[in-house]
């Protein structure tokens, strides 16, 4: 049993080793072996950059199928407010719900009042709050988990606020049990999300505690026959629909949206991973002691960014950013009173159950003194190295190839560097294709580039 | 203690060079992580080799960071060409700055620096020729039951 569940598998028959996924992963955590990647557990912190990379569909995001609704007496789907700006301007929030049912879900919850109170519960904890700044959301996973394994010292600086997914099923179970009389494991509360590392989030939260949510269901599965299933909902007024829209719940698709809804002035919004780590070493360095809070997703422009969203995501932010400002024109709040937050909030309704804990990654060694032995090593065999990143070795840069060597889990001959002598006798099948195709340095002999070459070739 | 327990680092620093400030610290914060210090401590060295590194960026010509880590403690030492600090004692005031309005601008000089190293290392010194250049010793104990 692996420690750590992830989000991601790979499909091993449609690998094909092209290496893009090893080059793009954030954290190092993918090394091409005997022509397959494979996922190093401890590194992975499921941020779906590789998903998206693999020119063969070979990485496989791991979101439930329509069929566990029927394991259910009572099914619930609970939207990601991203899925807000998958559709046309003019189909509002009530006219996807009603498309949900008509799917097959039993009921359709709109999570963005469930954000509304979260984000003035955010508001609460930050009022009050007296430890290191900046705190840092905690609504992106695969944010939390970058922390716990890069940044383990920030990990105190995460609001252990419930994100409102989590929160919202959690009500939604205590009250439909009771309303129908079933018990709180018979109501399948899904989640519709616009990324696979919602997934992981549900089979195993950062915090370690147990989550609310059954299941995740893709935005992208459920797009086509959403579409469908919205066609025979009459237009109703769409003054009247707008007037249900908690402008603070919406902000939660998009990047800065909680900060802008809940108008915080020493905030920052950042989004995507490369701006994120620039972002976060600042912490680290003190320089960023000022500010309150931050908002950060991993996807660019936050959750419309997600890799399982269908609509182009400037399209799409630019719908919720949009519609905010609608909203905030036409003076509609449709929020949560917050003074029934300030309540709940004293009770404590808004707390995650669990901690969140820092998870380093393993130091080269447990022995101090053989970890700095084995850290010079490592310096040493990367000054061996080509340093040009070729990733032929299996590992994305040489720097973490060395690391690989010092730790065991590579020998220094994989690099191809430091193997001339394999090359110095070409092999049958090389030699065939040379042969081959030795006409087309001929053909061209008379152009003078080529027949050089054509010359050693000979 | 022999050598092969030690491991040292220099980094070469530019006055002037806000580009690539940061870079030392980041990459010290990424040594002590795999050799597996304790994030407390990493936390602390961060800072100080920032604030240190960004001294030498915002004031003089050119500085060189030296990382040193034995088993029993990290020691960073910088040491500057730069016209240096005239009066130590009152460079350590937290407030006290020489920082241009540019540089406050950038939200530096708040004259937190110096004080600030200090308060997150185990153990500090400072000592300047005016005109020639500045040193600072900066020392963390990795035992922490046992400071010395």
């Amino acid at each position: 049993m692996n420690q750590y569940f992830h989000s991601i598998r790979i499909d091993t028959e449609k690998c094909d080793g092209r290496m893009k996924c090893l080059r793009v992963c954030p954290t190092q955590a993918i090394r091409v072996r005997k022509g397959k990647a494979v996922i190093i557990e401890e590194k992975c912190i499921d941020c779906g950059e590789c998903i998206s990379v693999c020119p063969h569909g070979a990485i496989i995001p791991l979101t439930d199928p329509f069929g566990e609704l029927t394991k259910f007496e009572h099914t619930v789907a609970i939207s990601s407010p991203a899925l807000y700006a998958q559709f046309g301007r003019e189909i509002l929030p009530e006219k996807i719900l009603s498309g949900i049912i008509n799917l097959g879900f039993d009921s359709a919850f709109d999570l963005a009042l469930t954000c509304g109170e979260v984000s003035f519960a955010i508001q609460e904890y930050l009022r009050e709050y007296r430890g290191p700044k900046p705190l840092i959301s905690n609504v992106c996973p695969t944010v939390v988990r970058l922390i716990q394994v890069k940044y383990p010292e920030l990990t105190d600086q995460i609001i252990p606020i419930e994100p409102p997914r989590e929160l919202a099923a959690r009500e939604i179970k205590k009250k439909k049990s009771k309303q129908l009389k079933l018990k709180e494991k018979e109501i399948g509360t899904f989640y519709l999300t616009p990324c696979p590392v919602k997934m992981i989030s549900i089979r195993q939260p950062a915090e370690k505690g147990k989550s609310f949510l059954d299941g995740a269901i893709s935005i992208s599965d459920i797009y086509g026959p959403l579409i469908s299933a919205m066609e025979g909902i009459e237009k109703g007024s769409y003054r009247k629909a707008l007037e249900n829209i908690c402008i603070l719940g919406v902000g939660w698709a998009m990047v800065g949206g909680i900060c802008r809804t809940l108008r915080l002035k020493n905030s920052l919004a950042v989004s995507g991973l490369a701006d994120i780590l620039k972002v976060f070493n600042d912490i680290e360095r003190g320089k960023l002691r000022n500010i309150d809070f931050i908002e950060a997703y991993s996807c660019t422009q936050g959750c419309v960014g997600g890799s399982l969203t269908v609509e182009n995501v400037y399209i799409s932010y630019n719908k919720i950013f949009k519609l905010i400002e609608t909203l905030e024109y036409e003076q509609i709040k449709a929020c949560p009173d917050i003074r029934d937050v300030r309540k709940l909030y004293s009770q404590k309704y808004f707390f995650i159950k669990g901690k969140f804990e820092p998870r380093p990654l393993k130091p080269l060694d447990k022995d101090l003194a053989k970890a700095i032995k084995k850290r010079k090593a490592k310096e040493d065999i990367y000054e061996l190295l080509p340093k040009i990143d070729c990733g032929a070795c299996g590992a994305p840069t040489c720097l973490t190839f060395a690391e690989d060597v010092v730790k065991g889990e590579a020998v220094l001959t994989d690099c191809i560097f430091n193997l001339p002598q394999r090359f110095k006798e070409p092999t049958q099948d090389f030699s065939e294709l040379f042969n081959k195709y030795s006409f087309l340095s001929q053909s061209k002999s008379s152009a003078k580039k080529t027949s050089k070459k054509g010359k050693i070739i000979k | 203690m022999s050598d092969e327990n030690e491991l040292s680092q220099h980094f070469e620093i530019m006055g002037g060079d806000f580009s690539n400030a940061g870079r030392a610290s980041t990459i010290i914060k990424e040594i002590l992580q795999e050799i597996g210090i304790d994030p407390s401590i990493i936390r602390r060295t961060s800072i100080a080799a920032y604030e240190a590194e960004m001294n030498v960026v915002m004031y003089a010509h050119r500085g060189v960071l030296t990382l040193n880590i034995t088993p029993k403690k990290l020691h960073l030492k910088l040491e500057d060409e730069g016209p240096g600090i005239e009066n130590t004692d009152l460079a350590m005031q937290e407030g006290f700055s020489t920082a241009t309005d540019e540089m406050r601008e950038m939200g530096f000089g708040a004259g937190m620096g110096l004080p600030n190293i200090k308060k997150n290392a185990d153990k500090f010194e400072i000592s300047s020729t005016p005109g020639k250049g500045t040193s600072l010793d900066i020392t963390f104990y990795l035992n922490q039951t046992e400071k010395k």
